[in-house]
């Protein structure tokens, strides 16, 4: 182990994508930071090629190799469709809004590449319809980038604002909105690859994903694995938040041990009992095994974590992870799109099952309830919404079988009367019981 | 060719049909929605499964074929 992971002390910074916050805002002072931007490519497959020899993965939460992603799309029938996915449904990750507010041009850089990289004919920024400010400063961003002449052998961008629902940014979703539905997960096959948007093979990339692909066509593939792993290469960008001293997002090297990036956000602000890693869909766990563990889906998922989107939550011993995971998956479940039976009906149950093993305490089989409700709701929906809760719900009884046993057999702990740490849209309307 | 069995759990509103069926390989879970045991279906079930997906109220069933290693 390095010793920077046990002192949690030294950590290198990194400054790729946000290399461009110390300039001003806008086209000049994008082009200042990273440099201009050729297009159209002469070649636009080879951008695929050094996209794949870059190893980079989407960062949207899936990992999934982008490279491969832009191959099966360019490979497809007839012309094809780009859309840039910055509707960050998760409400703990404030990354994808920092891009688009701060740094709109790498993304939109990043989709004109993609667009022209896979034959695209049509391309969609999509970020929450409910977010008027940020739709108004998109398609400023645009009309610079027109007037400039910038993307003139390239397709218009068009930026959409799509339903504000948790599962409405999932790709399916989005496809369907674009399509004129009502912005819920489909059944698939067809997946948005092959047939998407009006029928087109659709590329659907995190922009963040798009964002690196805006640096990798400029510096190529070797550049982009000069930071993070051979395994994992390149940096990503995470958001740190709960009981730490500066939280915010932060840039840092695939591998970057979960404690450096603790460090990095000023250290922990209280005795640390856990780590929640990639969000609501990821997991609980116990701070110890946490701590050292690189930041890689593969490492998080050899500690039983999901890397996701990059969130971190750190989690402060005074506060009860079991009330807070009532209070989540509670909202997950008015989350459903209520389309699919297992989800619509299990997702409540599992929510009231928590609530009881969180708050009323001292009832024998609490626990039980809940294990006997995972298998019912796993892998039985068209979308992952319904598997992300229930990894969450079983991280919580891997990572706290102490405290989930104290509540069931004495009663609610004193963590429940804990100010809630995890964002909730809406939070203040909700009517919690805090004990 | 392999035969599998898939439920479209978007159309699926839980009419049980074929569960009454189909009961070797569809149970119903305690809200009245099928779960497959599995989804490969034994050879002699393949008529009773193919029933069972034109039942359907919703189309919900799918019988899926296709090309594998085997047969």
């Amino acid at each position: 182990m390095p010793v920077s992971a046990v002192t949690g002390g030294t950590t290198r910074r990194v400054s790729r994508l946000l290399a461009g916050l110390g300039y001003p805002p806008g086209l000049s002072g994008h082009e200042r930071a990273y440099g201009p931007l050729r297009l159209p490519l002469r070649r636009p497959g080879r951008l695929v090629d050094v996209v794949e020899a870059s190893g980079l993965t989407g960062r949207g939460g899936a990992g999934y190799p982008a490279g491969r992603k832009m191959r099966a799309v360019a490979s497809g029938p007839g012309r094809k469709a780009v859309v840039a996915n910055g509707a960050e449904g998760e409400p703990a990750s404030g990354k994808d809004r920092l891009l688009l507010t701060r740094l709109p041009h790498l993304v939109l850089d990043g989709i004109a590449l993609a667009a022209q990289a896979v034959g695209a004919d049509e391309a969609y920024l999509c970020v929450h319809g409910t977010e008027g400010a940020l739709l108004g400063h998109l398609d400023r961003a645009v009309a610079e980038r027109e007037a400039a002449g910038l993307d003139r052998d390239s397709v218009p961008i068009q930026v959409t604002g799509i339903p504000g629902r948790y599962v409405s940014s999932e790709q399916s979703s989005i496809v369907q909105y674009l399509n004129g539905g009502p912005g819920k997960p489909t059944f698939s096959p067809p997946r948005p690859h092959e047939r998407g948007v009006h029928g087109k093979p659709t590329l659907v990339h995190n922009v963040e994903t798009l964002a690196h692909l805006a640096l990798i066509a400029r510096r190529g593939d070797h550049w982009f694995r000069g930071a993070g792993l051979p395994s994992a290469p390149g940096t990503m960008l995470v958001t740190v938040s709960g009981a730490v001293r500066r939280p915010g997002v932060y840039e840092i090297e695939m591998g970057t041990t979960a404690g450096e990036v603790i460090a990095l956000a000023g250290g922990p602000a209280a005795r640390l009992q856990a780590l929640l890693t990639g969000g609501y869909f990821g997991s609980w766990l116990p701070a110890e095994t946490a701590w050292p563990t690189p930041l890689t889906h593969a490492g998080l998922r050899a500690a039983g974590g999901s890397l996701g989107a990059g969130i971190v939550v750190a989690w402060p011993a005074g506060a009860c992870p079991l009330a807070e995971t009532a209070r989540v998956v509670r909202y997950l479940a008015e989350e459903s799109a209520g389309q699919c039976g297992p989800c619509r009906f299990g997702l409540p149950a599992l929510a009231d099952a928590l609530a009881a093993l969180a708050f009323s305490g001292a009832r024998d089989g609490a626990i039980d309830a809940i294990a006997a409700l995972l298998p019912l709701i796993e892998r039985r929906g068209a979308c992952r919404h319904p598997d992300g809760v229930t990894q969450l719900v079983r991280s919580m009884l891997t990572a706290f079988p102490v405290d989930a046993y104290w509540h069931q057999w004495e009663g609610a702990c004193d963590g429940v009367r804990h100010p809630p740490l995890l964002p909730l849209p809406g939070d203040e309307e909700r009517d919690w019981d805090w004990g | 060719m392999s035969v599998t069995l898939r439920i479209n759990p978007i159309a699926c509103t839980g009419h049980g049909m074929c569960a009454e069926l189909l009961p070797e390989v569809i149970e119903l879970d305690r809200w009245g929605y099928p779960v497959l045991a599995s989804p490969a279906i034994p050879r002699p079930l393949l008529d009773h499964a193919r029933r069972a997906a034109q039942a359907c109220p919703r189309l919900a069933l799918l019988v899926e074929e296709k090309a594998g290693k085997h047969r």
